[in-house]
């Protein structure tokens, strides 16, 4: 041990023990500054070349998935009371999962998950930025960061966009945020759980390559303004820009979208839903070196119901996030991968039996889990922990902008690094490098990098 | 080839260029505007012909397309004056305030959620208001002066919304939006001392915020004994305007009366410099002060003369928006065509001819609705159970930003954060390109559309079909060339009606009709 992994090992500590007294709010950027100016001197190297971030819509409750709570009692752990054991000794996992407990030792559990806020877009911005909201700006999701760090002019030359969501954008909030909609995310559309994945722009459902290509012939001969504005550089750009676009409607990239070749046990093991489906166009993405895809899996906003939809959608993430892990692992992209799996909050500890929930969870941002796995993650470790109901951190908090610096510092981008903004103003690729404002930090994720 | 880019050009500047009729030269911006050009050396561009002049109106004007019928109308019309008429129709209809609106709305940030949280009560209320103020030609000072000393409810009383989408909620921050938005100026940029800025705050140190027990709803108002205290000396700071003396105001009195009184004074350096160079970037694409809200000593218009002319003529009308509106848009300079000049090609900050860009995302998506006589379906989830906007409203009257489309964020629609121009991105990229060439989204409205649909009812190959279609999407008649190109192409096609769906695609596709030009 270094002396530096040593001096972060001891604020770590600190904290652990400061929050023992305090709270989940006792960690000041004083910290983090001492921390920050051992790493500075020590950056890694570049491990991950792509991201695949499973985005829970609404958030999983960490009780029901990777922090279960079976002395709770009845009304905090409902209708999972037999957690599970995983393949890697002292860790259980919610009973609904059993494909992930054989693979616990791919992946590590952040149960020390926090950030106080219970409304959707203030939440889903924190942890997709890596941000706190500040008035005036609205920074980027990591997605886009990364579409900037590593797209277009900086060394990736696919064809398909470097920011991709499968199948439709956030929602919430503008993910390119002020980086511009060069950055925004390309939402693919359609559904991959049926045939033709129809992606939006690519794939035409009914139009042949033949028409196409005739159709193509037919607006280069009516398009007579470009040909009068010839030399504008506007049109210029238009007229590259439709020989790309064709690039991908006629040329290989679109194979890349083409699900129906893939073995039928390969996507059966994934879950032939549109969950799991988009696993396996995760993996194909990735495959084509794209560095950034957000998988958006809608339905996680449980306020009613909470335990029939779990029973639907407890087994497809099981399905299709264990096979993609075992597919990226036997592929050997696990390495280069990171998977990141988790939604903008968790859920309420306390069921809610009461009407008109009848048996619903509601928002919870102050303690909730994430599963993170490849990449220069290493696996089989569970990092902080929470109260014996799960409804408050008591062991290494870990915030939306820890997390995200630590993937950050994994893809070879430094968190420190600035972003260029409309107005001029000096915005961080992590807000953990501005001196100017107090930020709460548990530390970067370096107990398992 | 050589022989036929020829032959395309004579056809382009046949269609794009000529039958413009002169407007007797009393426009005094087209004197100032010339007298400056003959100084940087790029003469102006040709005037714009009518067809594209109608085009350009509509767009610009009102935020919609010409139906075919009106594009037959004006082009058939003999009147000399014909051009003005059109104008001062254009200026009258209902459509006018629609698209205002939704300029407005985005500086001031009228959006449900994160980042400006005004709620979905308050934004329905604020976008009716601005565009009521609009409907009804509101004087542009007492607009900001409505703005500036709202109190009230959010839901109730309208503009105190303009109060309310910061999400630090300081003296400073309002400040720092009024100075963008009414004065133009970026205060980080701007130069200004601490102090001079401090004794702008001042001036909105007591506004106050209360809840009441109606859920989101907010009362802003001004509290007495509210103050701002110097951060250094800690003693109160007395709001003070720039190179004046600071004010001594009773302690009851609303000291943003003060402040709308010393901005929309005749006098004051900034108010209307600020609106009638927003104006003059909204219609001609570029301020006569580059970036439209930049102001500051260092960064020069154009030409002072022709900015101060158009701040005289503001403050002489009363501070009427559409007089100012009408000048511009009756002016040479507006009516030049697109088409450069080897002479003028160069010329990238001037005026020399009009500035080709594309469409706003709402005004391309409402012109593809209309033609395909298709709606969108924009919905709220704020809050839960959805909203559903029906589909026959128009995108220019979408009043929430915080409705998310696919489309409209990938055509740079703004996210409504922080009340700058450059929010609102009007680049071309591969998504856009790639969605209108072959998206369902669009396929589908080509295909299903009803009044494409009837369009073609009979002989989609026919001249007057094609007529149709061309002065339905382009504004514009078909060249011969152009008529012979699609009719061949219709008679080769595996049925009529493909071939006639494949035309409507081709022309949707053209960058003529992506483009405002």
């Amino acid at each position: 041990m270094n002396s530096k992994t040593a001096l972060s090992l001891a604020i770590t500590r600190r904290n652990a023990l400061r929050l023992g007294m305090f709270g989940a709010a006792g960690l000041m950027c004083s910290d983090w500054l001492t921390l920050k100016a051992a790493e500075v001197l020590n950056p890694i190297k570049a491990k991950a070349k792509s991201v695949i971030q499973v985005w829970l819509w609404g958030g999983s409750c960490h009780l029901d998935t990777f922090d279960p709570k079976p002395d709770a009692g009845y009304d905090y752990f409902g209708k999972y009371d037999k957690p599970i054991a995983t393949n890697v000794n002292g860790i259980r996992i919610g009973q609904a999962l059993p494909r992930l407990a054989k693979m616990a030792d791919k992946y590590s559990l952040l149960r020390g998950m926090t950030h106080g806020n219970n409304a959707h877009e203030v939440a889903s911005y924190m942890v997709m930025s890596g941000t706190k909201p500040v008035d005036g700006i609205v920074n980027p999701a990591m997605g886009a960061v990364v579409a900037y760090k590593k797209g277009y002019g900086a060394g990736y030359e696919g064809l398909i966009p470097p920011y991709v969501a499968l199948t439709r954008p956030q929602g919430r909030f503008s993910e390119a945020g002020f980086l511009g909609s060069k950055y925004q995310p390309f939402a693919t559309g359609g559904d991959p759980a049926k045939t033709p994945f129809a992606v939006e722009g690519v794939i035409a459902e009914g139009v042949s390559d033949e028409r196409q290509q005739s159709r193509r012939t037919l607006l280069g001969n009516l398009d007579t303004f470009s040909k009068a504005m010839e030399g504008s550089p506007l049109i210029d750009r238009m007229a590259k820009n439709k020989e790309d676009a064709y690039s991908l409607i006629m040329g290989e990239a679109k194979n890349t979208f083409d699900l129906s070749k893939e073995p039928d046990a390969l996507r059966t093991a994934y879950g032939k839903n549109t969950f799991g489906q988009s696993c396996l166009e995760a993996r194909k993405l990735v495959e084509a070196g794209v560095p950034f895809i957000t998988l958006n899996a809608p339905g996680w906003d449980t306020h009613k119901k909470h335990f029939e939809m779990m029973a639907q959608m407890l087994p497809q993430l099981d399905n299709g996030l264990s096979t993609l892990l075992q597919d990226l692992s036997d592929r050997g992209l696990l390495d280069t991968t990171v998977v990141w799996c988790g939604g903008e909050f968790g859920r309420t500890p306390k069921i809610q039996w009461e009407a008109p929930w009848d048996g619903g969870r509601s928002h919870y941002g102050k303690a909730f889990s994430h599963l993170v796995a490849g990449g220069g993650f290493r696996g089989g470790q569970v990092v902080g922990a929470t109260s014996s109901r799960g409804e408050e951190v008591v062991e290494r908090p870990v915030y939306p902008w820890d997390l995200t610096a630590s993937i950050y510092e994994l893809m070879g981008i430094d968190p420190n690094g600035t972003l260029p903004t409309p107005d001029g103003k000096t915005a961080f690729i992590s807000p953990l490098a501005d001196k100017s404002i107090k930020i709460e930090s548990g530390g970067l994720l370096r107990e398992i990098m | 080839m050589k022989r036929l880019r020829r032959v395309f050009l004579l056809f382009a500047v046949f269609v794009l260029s000529c039958g413009a009729e002169q407007i007797p030269a009393t426009n005094r911006i087209d004197t100032l505007v010339l007298a400056r050009q003959a100084e940087t050396g790029f003469p102006p561009s040709e005037p714009c012909s009518d067809a594209v002049f109608v085009r350009r109106a509509y767009i610009d004007v009102i935020g919609t397309l010409p139906t075919a019928d009106e594009v037959r109308r004006f082009l058939s019309n003999r009147s000399p004056t014909k051009r003005a008429k059109l104008i001062d129709e254009l200026l009258e209809r209902p459509e006018f305030a629609d698209y205002w609106s939704l300029k407005w709305c985005d500086l001031l940030r009228v959006k449900s959620e994160f980042p400006s949280n005004l709620w979905p009560n308050a934004v329905q209320a604020y976008q009716y208001w601005v565009r009521d103020t609009l409907r009804h030609n509101m004087p542009y000072d007492q607009f900001v002066r409505a703005l500036l000393t709202a109190s009230g409810s959010n839901f109730r009383d309208a503009p105190v919304n303009f109060y309310r989408p910061f999400q630090e909620r300081t003296p400073r921050k309002i400040f720092d939006t009024v100075a963008l938005v009414f004065m133009g100026v970026r205060l980080d940029n701007s130069g200004w001392s601490d102090e001079q800025m401090l004794g702008m705050d001042a001036f909105f140190a007591k506004v106050a915020y209360k809840k009441t027990a109606e859920w989101k709803e907010e009362i802003v108002y001004s509290d007495p004994e509210k103050q701002l205290l110097h951060p250094v000396t800690k003693a109160p700071v007395l709001p003070t305007p720039p190179g004046k003396s600071p004010l001594t105001l009773e302690k009851s009195a609303d000291p943003r009366v003060a402040f709308a009184d010393w901005l929309t004074a005749p006098d004051n350096p900034w108010f209307s410099k600020a609106i009638v160079n927003r104006i003059w970037f909204w219609l001609m694409g570029r301020g006569i002060i580059h970036e439209a809200d930049d102001i500051r000593p260092d960064n020069p218009p154009w030409s002072p003369a022709l900015l101060a002319y158009l701040q005289t003529e503001l403050v002489e009308n009363k501070y009427d928006l559409k007089h100012i509106y009408r000048l511009i848009l009756n002016s040479d300079t507006y009516q030049l065509s697109s088409l450069p000049t080897p002479e003028n090609a160069g010329d990238e900050a001037g005026f020399s001819h009009y500035r080709v860009r594309r469409l706003d995302a709402e005004v391309l998506i409402d012109a593809i609705c209309r033609i395909t006589g298709t709606g969108e379906e924009y919905s709220s989830a704020i809050p839960e159970p959805f909203t559903f906007i029906p589909s026959s409203q128009r995108t220019i009257v979408l009043a929430d930003g915080s409705i998310k489309s696919s489309f409209l964020e990938m055509f740079g629609r703004p996210g409504r954060d922080n009340s700058l121009e450059s929010d609102r991105n009007n680049n071309v990229s591969v998504f856009q390109t790639l969605h209108m060439l072959n998206s369902s989204h669009i396929q589908k409205k080509i295909m299903d559309g009803p009044r494409l649909r009837k369009l073609m009812t009979d002989s989609p190959g026919s001249t007057e079909r094609i007529n149709q279609l061309y002065l339905e999407i382009l504004s514009r008649l078909p060249t011969p060339q152009e008529q012979k190109i699609a009719s061949d192409y219709i008679a080769a096609a595996r049925s009529g009606t493909a071939g006639f769906y494949d035309l409507a695609w081709a022309l949707l596709n053209t960058n003529e009709f992506i483009l405002r030009h």
